[in-house]
């Protein structure tokens, strides 16, 4: 009996996997290496909430200006701060709120000073069918709602916006970024949320946001700025112009967005 | 292990990709442990949040492995020696959460157990809520880690010959009797095997658990959680935290070696 010869047999399925995904990885890199050269690329990173104003706003920037190709990764602004500050290739960073940014900032990743060119007001968000019935912020006493966790901005504004609303029951869950508390209520699995205008809006009807105007001063400021290694400083420098253009304005406001103009300085 | 001294050395072909694949997974581990911010170790230690994250994932994870034994060692036992119709299509469906996104096998553990799910919604009429409890962490990892446990054990089932479970059988032992008396201990170190390694996954598991149990301290919060929520706000914590998780695993692992596996594994 040989045991080291049967041990491979369960192995050998992981290896054909490891095997095809070298292959992949191969194709890949070689299909991209075609279109370099003759496009200028301008990459964006932004926060997550801005993913669909973002990919409009992109889209548009590209029509304008011939050969250019718009790249767009969108994650938490904590996550956007470590991978730019560690010198990830961004020409544009956008966050959602001023400490990621100072964070880039104080790692001398930035440009420029950042210019805020977003409002994101905390909005209260049921399942559409508003199981629990509820018609405003205190209502949330005895019932099952998320928030985000105190330490991310969303959790901090909802914590401090509980407060005030006078409610003492336990969040079922205290999640890490706000999209993951949109998951929870458009699953039906809260009867509450606590998310930003712009999630109820890319959330469409199957959320409705609750008025409550306890809130309106619960909102956090989106700064952008361009980067310090940009290889595409002019190009990155118009793409914060289109932000706080007329036409920024619009496609922003659609996604919920409130104006961020008045206060230049984070 | 017995040494090279008949079959000649180890060729070059074999040592170098070897070596080249031991560097690949130590450098990272290396280079987190060389960027852990060890002054804050002591003050991690006696937080009761981390201790708490700590406690919350070795329990579930060994609770886990528990259930993964129970019910995880017959249906490899049936895939590998039980003929019946659709055994491949069983196979192929006990590996699918192995393929599936973690964050969408929580979604899956929500759609089955959720408020509105096809289990969940009966059981809350009987008073029962599993999303939002450790309960529901156990779940999480069950789901994640049972297919590893499963195709590790058929994997040793099947390299075990039947012959010896035949001639159990002539000398007049029972299925169940021969079962235990003779297929299982032949399989040990497979079963061994797969409880580790679903323990280790357990362990790390985050995609999953966040989505079905959500993220509180103390009741559904566990490690990797905690290491991923730090993450956004204070990077060296999350260093730090890493650095117990790590070791905390590897102690386990190296103490089970030693006291229990270490006889029967070998």
């Amino acid at each position: 009996m040989s045991p080291a010869l049967n041990r491979r047999q369960p192995g050998s399925p992981a290896v054909a996997l490891l095997a095809a995904l070298a292959l992949t990885v191969t194709a890949c890199g070689g299909a991209d290496d075609g279109g370099e050269g003759d496009e200028r690329r301008l990459t964006v990173m932004a926060a997550a909430s801005l993913t669909e104003s973002f990919t409009e706003l992109a889209d548009r920037f590209e029509a304008e200006h011939e050969g250019v190709e718009v790249v767009t990764s969108f994650d938490s602004s904590a996550t956007l701060a470590t991978q730019v500050a560690s010198g990830a290739p961004a020409d544009v960073v956008a966050t959602a709120d001023r400490r990621t940014m100072q964070m880039m900032a104080d790692a001398d990743a930035l440009a420029e000073e950042p210019v805020v060119f977003a409002r994101n007001v905390l909005t209260l968000a049921v399942p559409a069918d508003n199981p629990a019935d509820i018609k405003g912020l205190a209502d949330l006493q005895g019932s099952e709602f998320v928030v985000c966790a105190p330490a991310v901005p969303c959790g901090a504004l909802a914590t401090e916006a509980l407060r005030g609303a006078g409610v003492t029951t336990r969040p079922r869950s205290l999640e890490v970024d706000v999209k993951a508390v949109l998951t929870k209520v458009l699953l039906g699995e809260a009867d509450a949320g606590l998310v930003y205008a712009s999630d109820v809006v890319a959330a469409g009807d199957r959320v409705l946001a609750v008025p409550s105007p306890e809130l309106t001063e619960a909102a956090t400021d989106y700064p952008v700025a361009v980067t310090a290694d940009s290889g595409e400083p002019d190009l990155a420098q118009e793409f914060v112009d289109l932000l706080r253009s007329d036409e920024g304005r619009r496609v922003l406001d659609e996604a919920g967005f409130s104006s961020g103009e008045g206060e230049d300085q984070p | 292990m017995t040494t090279g001294t008949r079959l000649g050395r180890a060729p070059a072909h074999l040592l170098v990709p070897a070596l080249l694949g031991l560097v690949f997974l130590l450098v990272p581990l290396a280079a987190l442990v060389a960027r852990t911010p060890f002054r804050g170790l002591p003050q991690r230690l006696t937080d009761p949040v981390v201790l708490d994250a700590l406690w919350l994932s070795l329990w579930t994870a060994t609770a886990a492995m528990a259930i993964s034994l129970v019910v995880g060692l017959p249906l490899a036992w049936v895939l590998a020696r039980v003929d019946f119709p659709g055994r491949s299509v069983v196979r192929v469906a006990v590996t699918v959460p192995l393929v599936l996104p973690p964050v969408v096998a929580g979604v899956a553990l929500l759609s089955a157990f959720g408020r509105s799910g096809v289990i969940g919604a009966p059981l809350r009429d009987l008073g029962i809520s599993i999303p939002y409890t450790s309960t529901a962490v156990v779940l999480a990892h069950v789901f994640v880690a049972l297919p590893f446990f499963v195709v590790s054990v058929e994997g040793a089932l099947r390299a075990t010959s039947r012959e010896y479970d035949e001639v159990a059988a002539a000398l007049g032992a029972g299925r169940g009797r021969t079962f235990f008396r003779v297929t299982v201990p032949m399989a040990l170190p497979g079963i061994v095997a797969g409880l580790v390694l679903g323990w280790a996954r357990s362990l790390g598991e985050f995609g999953a658990t966040i989505t079905f149990a959500g993220n509180f301290p103390g009741i559904t919060q566990t490690m990797p959680l905690a290491v991923y929520e730090a993450l956004s706000t204070d990077p060296e914590a999350a260093l730090t935290l890493s650095f117990i998780m790590l070791v905390a695993s590897v102690l386990v692992l190296a103490l089970l070696r030693e006291r229990w596996f270490g006889e029967i594994a070998r």
